[in-house]
């Protein structure tokens, strides 16, 4: 283990804003994916659906 | 019976249904394995200090990339041989996702450039050939969209995926092709790895994560698009009758 406090595990050796931007924007590209492959599946069931129900 | 049995829409449709949760589980499962060895077990790096960490999402992205191409002008090639109407559908499914890992890619080696290297970005051969992976992507979605005709924008679609497939091993060899500012691999067939025990196997538990997420995010959206493209068969509402 490579920290001595949360405050050392923030930083990253003073390159915290690198580190972060990168795992941050993955975390943010992937969470984005996810929930707009989800709502585009929702939609075309809810298409067929409603095109079934006339 | 045949493999070309699950071909078919609608087997298709739900074997990728049973599928995508097991994937999301897996890969996040994975994720929360591999942060852990990457944060908390992996040691300091000797020469680039904590910054090389970023490696642990890097190299995940930048292979998912360059590995969904190939996968993604299989499934454009497959279509020009077999006419099979789930070939375009991957491909189109695909696109996005390989998309976004190129510019993760680029985005995580741009932030790990600056520290290791003292610039953001520099126009050599690794990083000009993976820009290059993520036009194509994007060409690729661009040409589909803009042909009103499906089986014509696939087609369309499908060629370019075909012609841009050359890119690849450019991107792989150009750091022993060329001088570049990018380190060689880390890891290669036939030779022992050059990094820490600890780091390969964290690079490897998120690799696998990255690996499964992105089946889960494409059969997702190939189901979508799926039934996008089944204006009104039956076995859609047989299909939607029995689900949730």
């Amino acid at each position: 283990m490579s920290w001595n406090s949360w405050q050392d595990f923030w930083s990253m050796g003073g390159h915290g804003g690198y580190v972060w931007g990168a795992y941050g924007m993955v975390a943010l590209v992937i969470l984005a994916e996810a929930a707009s492959v989800v709502a585009r599946l929702a939609r075309a069931r809810a298409r067929h659906r409603r095109r079934a129900a006339r | 019976m045949s493999l070309f049995r699950f071909a078919a829409p609608p087997e298709f449709y739900r074997l990728a249904g049973k599928a995508v949760p097991a994937f999301g589980v897996v890969s996040g499962l994975l994720a929360a394995i591999g942060l852990y060895l990457g944060f908390f077990v992996a040691p300091t790096d000797a020469q680039q200090g904590e910054v090389y960490r970023i490696m642990f999402v890097h190299v995940p992205a930048a292979w998912m990339a360059m590995f969904i191409y190939l996968v993604m002008a299989f499934w454009a090639a497959l279509g020009f041989i077999l006419n099979t109407r789930i070939s375009a559908v991957m491909a189109n499914a695909l696109a996005p996702t390989g998309a976004l890992m190129a510019f993760l890619a680029l985005w995580t080696g741009a932030l790990w450039g600056r520290p290791a290297w003292g610039t953001y970005w520099d126009w050599d051969a690794r990083m000009t050939s993976t820009l290059i992976l993520l036009f194509l992507y994007m060409g690729f979605m661009a040409l589909h969209g803009a042909i009103e005709d499906v089986r014509r924008a696939d087609r369309a679609a499908g060629l370019l995926a075909l012609v841009g497939v050359v890119n690849v091993p450019i991107i792989y060899f150009s750091v022993q092709w060329w001088n570049s500012l990018h380190q060689g691999s880390s890891i290669s067939l036939g030779r022992a790895p050059s990094i820490a025990a600890p780091m390969l196997a964290a690079m490897l538990v998120m690799l696998f994560a990255f690996w499964a997420y992105c089946i889960a995010a494409t059969l997702t959206r190939a189901r979508a698009i799926v039934l996008e493209r089944e204006r009104d068969a039956e076995w859609v509402r047989a299909s939607l009758a029995i689900s949730q």
